[in-house]
């Protein structure tokens, strides 16, 4: 068995628009030290895949500085490693030179690269699905069921959510696929949601973009799986384990305060031995505690430096809370200072936020605030 | 086949030490790879300061337990010393065609790596060791050496008066050029506080000429400060005192150990870690950020990621991975990676290596002030539920039955 990954970067940026203003979904920071996109890419690597084409749209500066050379994920290869596959536009002024709006469309847009690939299978995975899967288990059974493509799914209470978005898969008993319904409204019970990693050989994504192209789908879920679902051998992967899945900003902050408050999740995302989450080093040093420093219940990177009170926090590298500052219900991005006095509550501040001495921001639970990248407040 | 690329300046670090003086953290780990400050080890400080002054390639000496050490350096690539030409270069001692020695001295163990020095046809090589904590730029020595033009320049701290017959001492002329006329080692009376930083800059030629000759003296000790630099002196060479004034600490001994990790301590520390103009860098593990839980108390203290906190934490530095529970309280204690501290034991003036499991309600350790030192707990250890350790033992897995 061998497989190769590709892994979109901006399909759902809409979804969180406060945080992809000037990144890729990929690149949203999340929990301390991370960016989405470590998850999947760890997850690829623990399953030995070493050969993953990152697709982009816009915004990819952010991405291609966290990436790099790929080093950090063992990526940095002559064979293979990681590449990111920027928007592919023609010399020639034509209808070709569109940016791509669906997953369909961003596959056709570089299957000269993708007709490369010389792995058997290919894994295809979004970078807002936040979790730490065994991605060999998935492959083995696609293997084994033989399938022409395995939809990794997950079990869930459609009753109580919130949003609409996502793609629900109904499936038999066999776990064969036999309906999507996308942007499920009004559906009470359990059923599956599309978790957006799915698995294939090369040879049918290599044959289903052929297709596409030949007859100018753009939609992979209504061309490819809704068209054929009779005829082909779709199926589905349950997961059982933790998954983060943001749609939202509001979920965005309510994820991240979920794994914060519950021990298990860590586990489940950070602790499973053998399948650590990868991420960009940055070679910061240890987070300095002041005689004046109280801090409870937070999750904290390395580089802050804490001279005030931290509740219930989540703080990135580099961040500073002054003297006297109290900082409760937060998720700061790098390098945030909090200067003294200063009072933040139920806020999301992006990089480099400066809260000026005595400065006070405040939301709610349900309305987090959000401020701008470099914002002085 | 003609050298492709050429070194000005190349390092050779002096790294295969015992660092007797350690006792249990150096039992089965070279003093270089010894753990400092949350998370880098000793050798992170001359390789960072290699890179930072531009210095990309450097030989490491390797002798006394190289496992730990060559495992930690692996191709050099946290530094960013894996180098198509150049990088980080391990050399231990070899088997030759007439014979095999270990390193006799640090003079001897150069002197068997002169092929790897003539490799790179440097003009002239950097000495470095690895029991210092400093940050220093390498660039501006050299640049001092060639604008002395100098056949050796050594680094040197200035020492207070009553401390500098610990160190070997350089006498300076008077007239301000920093040449030195004459060097003693330990003297019981000093002439001057100028310490030996233990860190020279050769002009290549010159030092493979005193080298050779060296080699051939039977009664040499093959020892840079007992043989070459007086050699040196005694021929008249052009040899000055680089005098350097930041922070700079020897950490060979249990108390310096620890004293150099609190001076990391409070808002302006002795020495600053988190210097944006001078990173220094370390192999880095994947952990997740530390978690502070609630009732958790951290004052005056450094935590690395992957720390679970719930007890309470004053003066010290925890490295990653140490899992504090609720009502264990760790003072003026240097705790290293893996560690778990169990709820009801109390730890201070401590040096705990790493993967240590303290039961609940041990006593570890006792204040300085009662006269007693530091304590140190060997790496793997499992202490029982209520032992107590005084200050000053060393535990290892040995005295560790006879508790």
């Amino acid at each position: 068995m061998s497989a190769a990954g590709i892994i979109f970067s901006n399909l759902h940026d809409r979804n969180i628009a406060e945080l992809t203003g000037t990144r890729t979904m990929a690149s949203i920071p999340f929990m301390c030290r991370y960016r989405f996109v470590d998850f999947p890419l760890s997850n690829m690597v623990h399953a030995g895949i070493t050969d993953i084409k990152v697709i982009t749209h816009y915004n990819y500066h952010s991405l291609m500085e966290h990436i790099g050379s790929g080093k950090d994920w063992d990526l940095a290869l002559h064979s293979g490693g990681i590449k990111i596959l920027p928007p592919y536009i023609t010399a020639y002024a034509n209808n070709v030179n569109t940016l791509y709006n669906s997953r369909m469309e961003a596959l056709k847009s570089v299957h000269h690269s993708l007709q490369q690939i010389k792995q058997d299978y290919v894994v295809l995975s979004d970078c807002d699905v936040i979790c730490n899967m065994d991605l060999n288990d998935v492959i083995n059974t696609h293997i084994k069921t033989g399938a022409d493509i395995t939809l990794v799914a997950k079990h869930i209470d459609f009753t109580s959510r919130e949003s609409h978005n996502g793609v629900m898969i109904e499936a038999d008993e066999n776990g064969r696929l036999t309906n999507m319904i996308i942007h499920p409204k009004n559906h009470t019970g359990y059923n599956y949601i599309n978790m957006n990693v799915m698995v294939m050989s090369r040879k049918f994504l290599n044959s289903m973009l052929l297709e596409a192209i030949a007859h100018n789908y753009t939609s992979f879920n209504r061309d490819i799986i809704m068209k054929n679902k009779d005829i082909m051998d779709f199926r589905i992967y349950e997961y059982n384990g933790f998954v983060a899945s943001m749609s939202s900003f509001k979920e965005y902050f309510s994820a991240s305060m979920d794994i914060l408050n519950n021990q298990q999740y860590m586990e489940e995302l950070f602790n499973v031995p053998g399948r650590a989450i990868f991420t960009k080093v940055h070679n910061s040093a240890p987070t300095s505690y002041s005689t004046t420093a109280s801090a409870s219940n937070s999750l904290i990177a390395d580089n802050c430096t804490i001279q005030g009170t931290v509740e219930n926090c989540i703080l990135f590298r580099g961040v500073k809370v002054s003297r006297n500052a109290v900082v409760r219900n937060s998720i700061l991005f790098q390098d945030t200072y909090v200067g003294e006095n200063a009072s933040v509550d139920f806020t999301v501040a992006d990089k480099r936020v400066v809260f000026r001495d005595g400065g006070k921001t405040s939301g709610t639970k349900e309305n987090p605030v959000y401020i701008d990248k470099g914002t002085m407040i | 086949m003609r050298r492709q690329y050429k070194k000005e300046c190349i390092a050779m670090l002096l790294a295969g030490g015992q660092g007797s003086r350690l006792y249990t953290l150096t039992e089965q780990n070279a003093k270089p790879a010894v753990p400092f400050g949350g998370k880098y080890r000793i050798i992170d400080f001359p390789l960072s300061n290699c890179i930072n002054s531009g210095i990309d390639t450097v030989g490491v000496l390797t002798q006394y337990q190289p496992l730990e050490l060559n495992e930690y350096i692996g191709n050099g690539q946290p530094w960013d010393l894996d180098r198509t030409y150049g990088g980080v270069s391990i050399l231990p001692p070899y088997q030759g065609k007439k014979s095999a020695n270990w390193y006799k001295g640090t003079a001897n163990a150069i002197y068997q790596n002169i092929n790897f020095i003539e490799s790179y046809g440097p003009e002239y090589v950097l000495i470095l060791s690895g029991d210092h904590i400093y940050k220093m730029n390498y660039n501006a020595m050299l640049q001092y050496h060639k604008q002395k033009n100098a056949d050796c320049t050594i680094a040197v701290i200035d020492v207070p008066m009553d401390q500098a017959s610990r160190f070997g001492i350089m006498n300076t002329l008077d007239d301000g050029s920093e040449k030195i006329y004459e060097f003693e080692e330990k003297p019981q009376h000093p002439k001057s506080t100028k310490a030996s930083m233990g860190i020279y800059i050769f002009t290549t030629s010159v030092l493979l000429d005193y080298l050779r000759r060296d080699e051939e003296d039977p009664l040499s000790s093959n020892d840079f400060g007992k043989n070459i630099i007086p050699n040196m002196l005694g021929d008249g060479m052009a040899m000055y005192a680089y005098p350097f004034d930041g922070y700079w600490k020897d950490v060979g001994t249990i108390n310096s150990l620890w004293s150099a990790n609190m001076d990391l301590l409070g808002d302006s520390p002795a020495f600053r870690l988190n210097d944006r103009s001078w990173r220094i860098y370390s192999r880095n593990y994947a952990n997740p950020p530390h978690f502070v839980g609630e009732g958790a108390v951290i004052k005056n203290s450094i935590v690395t990621e992957g720390c679970r906190i719930y007890g309470t934490v004053e003066n010290s530095v925890l490295f990653n991975g140490v899992k504090i529970a609720k009502g264990a309280v760790v003072k003026d204690s240097v705790i290293m990676s893996g560690v778990e501290i169990a709820s009801g034991a109390v730890v201070e003036y401590s040096i705990v290596d790493t993967d240590t499991k303290i039961g609940s309600e041990c006593i570890i350790g006792e204040p300085v002030s009662s006269g007693a030192g530091i304590a140190v707990l060997g790496s793997g250890l499992d202490i029982l539920d209520g032992t107590v350790i005084k200050g000053s033992e060393m535990i290892n897995a040995n005295t560790l039955a006879h508790i």
